[in-house]
């Protein structure tokens, strides 16, 4: 009786979130697909659905012409794909410049700064990026905190456009994304055994020599750990182009949505987010191609 | 070896700091600003506060956020609790690699997409067999729930996997059973972890302004979403009043949940 009960609770155990993960994640995945290959029509809902189960039994009726019309004003949503990823890979960069030395510095504190320090990194990431942009859009506005004060010190006489700018995204996305960036770097830093950085001291390296052939080598896993980290949600990212971005840095998570709430085609949005699901699965298929070779 | 920090990593941690700081510091200041215009210091006020306490649109947002945010936070923890256990406490089963892809997943996908995959699903379900009955509070904490336990999961598990195997094995060989074993002595010691993951579904939950966006019907605006459309009509200190606010009160949240988890860690 007992192990009847126990196999049961195993199963529940397995098949409750198996369950759920399956109607709510995959299952929409699914018929994004299906959308994404479903005819447009101007009805509600705005689609003819690629596959059916009707009164004349199941039918599956895919077209392509949403890849096409994509294709075919690849200009409207080519574009945005492009600049989604020159912009992600760029503030990638920008955020491992400033986390490589917040995470050493770290790294290298005592226990107790350590612990405080690591608690003023997280605390920004579960704040709401929508609130802090929000707080960026009052520093970097035309009237705002910075252009008052470059216009009071005389720098500058007219305001400095640094909305709708690449320079007002990527301060967005390095205020968003430089604590994903930090953690992992931090954990592969931690863990360097400080006797070899004092023998490679002793034995004459400058400091610069023992960074280039010792610690950089060593936190490699963190670094690339923690550009996916930034990589991957900052090419999907949507309120950070929506709230600091104009016309000129359009990218894919603002077109998806403008092409469902606003443009209300469906299958068109579900086709683009195929496209961005296929950029985002590329570096991760990269990452776990490398660290199978390193396995090996 | 404290010594070995040079000036210049000194310098771009500092900016580090100062960038991930000074935005938000700058609006709380401003949030006491007793005049309209942002950018203009009209002396100290705490009208702005007051304000909201009579703004109706933005106190029922809040109501249905935090009522979003306590039920999708309890099922992500329960939820991502099973995970967890599935995955450390069960070696072989089928259907192991669909739960690791499933509870991965989420965590990659960019929020525009898994919002526009649950909406498509939703709608064609109720197109199908009518339920969900048009989109509101319910859809909104299926998503949220959804994503949260796959966090929640990661949280509970990285706490799971320290606890010694042996432990469970000694309470069976003295005649414990298995639901009983673990409910009585794995669970008190992974309890930081369950508290620290469910503040995370919490804040996430509380936070998010996409999902909820394309899976809320009209009248089922959550807080981000009433604050998204007010910023783009423009700064104003009102905004800045509820922003510190809400920012305040997840630091607290986030202080208490990091400390639980920091504090066991630096036990070991």
């Amino acid at each position: 009786m007992h192990s009847l009960l126990q196999k049961f609770g195993r199963l529940l155990v397995i098949w409750l979130p198996l369950g759920w993960l399956g109607i709510f994640f995959m299952l929409p995945l699914v018929e994004m697909v299906n959308v994404s290959l479903s005819e447009a029509r101007r009805a509600v809902p705005p689609y003819n659905p690629a596959f059916q189960i009707g009164k004349d039994g199941i039918s599956f009726q895919p077209v392509v012409d949403n890849y096409l019309l994509i294709y075919e004003y690849w200009e409207d949503y080519l574009w945005p794909a492009v600049n989604s990823v020159r912009l992600a890979f760029f503030s990638t960069l920008y955020c491992l410049l400033f986390a490589y030395p917040m995470a050493w510095w770290i790294a290298r504190s005592n226990k107790s700064l350590q612990h405080i320090l690591l608690v003023l990194i997280l605390m920004p990431f579960w704040t709401s990026s929508l609130l802090r942009m929000y707080a960026l859009i009052g520093l970097l506005n035309p009237n705002g905190v910075i252009n008052d004060f470059l216009i009071w010190a005389g720098i500058t006489v007219t305001p400095i456009q640094m909305m709708q700018t690449d320079f007002s995204i990527y301060s967005g996305m390095i205020l968003t994304y430089l604590p994903l960036m930090i953690l992992p770097l931090y954990a592969s830093l931690v863990r360097l055994d400080n006797s070899v950085l004092e023998a490679a001291a002793d034995l004459g390296a400058k400091n610069w020599d023992i960074f280039r052939t010792i610690i950089l080598p060593l936190s490699m896993p963190g670094v690339i750990a923690g550009c996916l980290l930034v990589f991957i949600p900052a090419v999907g990212e949507f309120v950070i182009p929506a709230l600091l971005g104009g016309p000129e840095q359009l990218m894919l998570g603002k077109v998806i949505w403008t092409e469902f709430f606003r443009n209300r085609d469906w299958p068109v949005a579900a086709a683009i987010a195929i496209i961005l699901i296929a950029i985002i699965i590329l570096p991760i298929v990269y990452a776990r191609y490398q660290d199978k070779e390193s396995i090996s | 070896m404290r010594s070995t920090v040079p000036l210049l990593v000194k310098l771009l941690a500092t900016a580090g700091f100062g960038i991930l700081y000074i935005p938000v510091m700058m609006m709380m200041i401003y949030s006491f600003n007793r005049g309209k215009l942002v950018s203009v210091w009209a002396g100290f006020s705490t009208k702005w506060y007051k304000e909201l306490w009579y703004d109706d649109v933005l106190l029922t947002a809040l109501y249905k956020s935090l009522l979003i945010g306590f039920s999708s936070a309890t099922i992500s923890t329960i939820f991502g609790l099973l995970i967890a256990i599935a995955f450390l406490r069960f070696s072989n089963f089928r259907g192991r690699l669909f739960l690791s892809l499933f509870a991965s997943a989420p965590l990659v996908m960019p929020e525009a997409v898994t919002g526009l995959s649950m909406l498509l699903l939703f709608i064609a379900m109720e197109a199908s067999f009518g339920w969900p009955s048009g989109r509101a509070v319910d859809t909104i904490m299926i998503a949220h729930a959804t994503f949260g336990m796959c966090c929640a999961a990661v949280v509970i598990q990285t706490r799971l996997r320290d606890i010694d195997k042996s432990l469970e094995e000694a309470a069976k060989d003295l005649g414990g059973r298995q639901p009983f074993v673990f409910l009585s002595i794995i669970l008190p010691l992974i309890l930081p972890s369950i508290i620290a993951a469910w503040l995370l579904s919490f804040t996430l939950s509380f936070d998010d302004l996409v999902i909820a966006s394309f899976v809320s019907g009209p009248g089922s605006s959550t807080l981000p979403i009433v604050i998204f459309s007010k910023i783009r009509l423009g700064v104003s200190p009102e905004i800045n009043a509820i922003a510190t606010l809400m920012i305040l009160t997840i630091s607290a949240l986030v202080m208490i949940g990091s400390f639980l988890v920091l504090r066991r860690d630096g036990k070991k």
